[in-house]
């Protein structure tokens, strides 16, 4: 019960932050920047981030993920991201930002600021324990599998890319699968009439911390190959890890959900960007009739 | 134009020497693990004899398996003209060629304390590790920042730029050579700050792996390549 009600509440809180992306990010910064003129009464409430346990017990996922693991995984490397991502934005414009945005504006596109690291590693942990569960493995159902066989050609085909990529990932980092939606193959362009083929399923994989957030996918499941994640219980055996992730750990109702998710939020993007283009349609005919006008009358703006 | 035309391929290799005297770079080298000069157990406590032989036995020989593939299958693409697969293959190549220079240093940049693993620097290192940091405990201090600091994987360096004569501190990132952060850095000691290289004994606790390594860095090799580059100081 308590789990599922848990995953519902961060994915709704993602839904929530997620909506305007960037645009609410570059708005929030300058909303910030006026509050934090130092007036005297009553105290600015910060947003602290919460280090969140896993939704399950840290026994739960044995024999396939140790508690130990977990202890140290959980309790010692996410709790320090969270911690120490508190310390670096405590009094700064950051401090009051959902975790994505603070992960999105210190990406910087690419030049990333100190912030980074420990923002983009808290926001992919709590995912990352939101993609396993107890009792995982299978294979996913509904429109997910769909489109899984569509992009891909068919579940194996996929789990085989999605192996791969997480074993090729030289060094430290994550292979995550993505829903990937309006954009075209170019770095920091959009799509402003985007297909329905545009929208697809992607393997792909990232160095260190960073996520498919600050290439504007969303992600649907991760995992994570930095070697804390296995080494207690495989040594140097990532493709065994990766193995057993797959088999028997990985959540596809998590997934699910975050397709549904994606999906609305892509739907509502272009609800959005199709507004913006009739109100600048609007905007471009009113102008021709203006200058027709001030031709004959006095505007008055001279 | 001529040559082409007379040559199978069967009878490539030969034409190829008798016309361009490069027959023997195609002779192609393979990698095997290097001997550890001590036992795995013998750099204990600082680094247990677990991680020692994991660290040797499985993590280096894949890299040296890896390279000794990728190296084939540049020789096989060279040979064949295939640019793209020539160009595809350089980041398996730093990647497992890498892990073999780094991993073949680092082995002889540790001793056990019974072989001068840990006694301290002496003559012109020494000096030069004065002169260019202020002390011995100030360049512990900042190789362990640095090594500390490093986000994901990779190595911290003690380094020498044989050009300008100084010492220098460098990181590098996953296995990526010290030569990539200067052509003129020579490396006498590196530390690896792969999870592999501390995890099993220090968790998460980084910082602990760093203040013990210094327990059993063998300075003695230091000092010799160092000499080695700097003869009169």
């Amino acid at each position: 019960m308590v789990p599922a009600a848990a995953t519902a509440a961060s994915l709704n809180c993602a839904l929530f932050h997620r909506q305007g992306g960037l645009n609410r990010a570059t708005r929030g910064l300058q909303w910030t920047k006026k509050q934090c003129t130092r007036k005297p009464g009553p105290a600015i409430i910060t947003a602290k981030f919460e280090l969140k346990p896993p939704p399950y017990p840290l026994n739960a996922l044995e024999p396939h993920m140790s508690k130990d693991t977990l202890e140290y995984h959980w309790g010692k490397h996410h709790r320090a991201y969270v911690d120490n991502l508190n310390k670096q934005i405590v009094g700064t414009e950051l401090d009051s930002m959902p975790l994505e945005d603070v992960v999105i504006v210190t990406y910087n596109k690419g030049d990333m600021l100190p912030a980074f690291n420990n923002a983009a590693q808290a926001w992919n942990h709590e995912f990352f324990w939101g993609c396993m569960k107890p009792g995982g493995g299978g294979k996913p159902s509904g429109e997910l599998l769909q489109l899984i066989e569509r992009d891909f050609g068919s579940f194996e085909k996929f789990v085989e890319e999605f192996k791969s990529a997480a074993a090729t990932q030289f060094g430290s980092g994550w292979a995550w699968l993505v829903y990937k939606a309006n954009r075209l193959d170019v770095e920091n362009a959009v799509n402003p009439r985007p297909l329905e083929e545009d929208k697809k399923l992607v393997v792909v994989k990232s160095s260190n911390a960073v996520n498919p957030l600050v290439w504007d996918y969303s992600p649907l499941l991760t995992i994570d190959v930095w070697e804390h994640a296995y080494y207690l219980d495989f040594q140097n055996r990532r493709p065994d890890y990766i193995s057993t992730f797959m088999e028997k750990l990985v959540s596809w109702e998590a997934a699910s959900a975050r397709l549904e998710v994606a999906k609305a939020q892509a739907a509502e993007r272009e609800k959005e960007q199709r507004k913006r283009d009739e109100a600048e349609d609007i905007q471009g005919s009113e102008a021709v009739e203006m200058y027709v006008d001030g031709e004959t009358e006095d505007s008055g703006a001279d | 134009m001529a040559l082409r035309s007379l040559v199978t391929r069967k009878n490539l290799p030969s034409a190829f020497k008798a016309a361009t005297g490069l027959g023997q770079l195609r002779g192609l080298q393979t990698f095997s693990l290097p001997d550890l000069p001590y036992d795995y157990g013998a750099l204990e406590p600082a680094i247990s004899g677990e991680i020692m032989q994991l660290h040797h036995q499985k993590h280096h020989q894949t890299y040296i398996t890896n390279y000794n593939k990728a190296l084939e299958q540049l020789n096989d693409a060279i040979e064949k003209g295939d640019s793209a697969a020539v160009v595809k293959l350089q980041s398996a190549i730093k990647f497992n060629g890498g892990g073999h220079v780094n991993h073949s240093i680092f082995w002889k940049n540790l001793a056990p304390v019974r072989e001068g693993g840990g006694e301290l620097p002496h003559g012109s290192l020494g000096w030069a590790i004065d002169a260019d940091f202020g002390s011995l405990e100030k360049l512990i201090q900042l190789m362990n920042a640095e090594g500390a600091a490093l986000q994901g994987s990779g190595w911290v360096w003690l380094a020498l730029d044989k050009e300008l004569k100084k010492l220098v501190v460098e990181t590098t990132a996953n296995q990526d050579p010290l030569v990539t952060k200067g052509p003129t850095l020579v490396p006498l000691l590196g530390i690896d700050v792969w999870e592999h290289a501390y995890y099993l004994q220090y968790k998460n606790v980084r910082p602990d792996y760093l203040k013990n390594i210094w327990k059993v860095m063998n300075w003695k090799y230091a000092s010799e390549v160092y000499a080695k580059e700097c003869p009169s100081s």
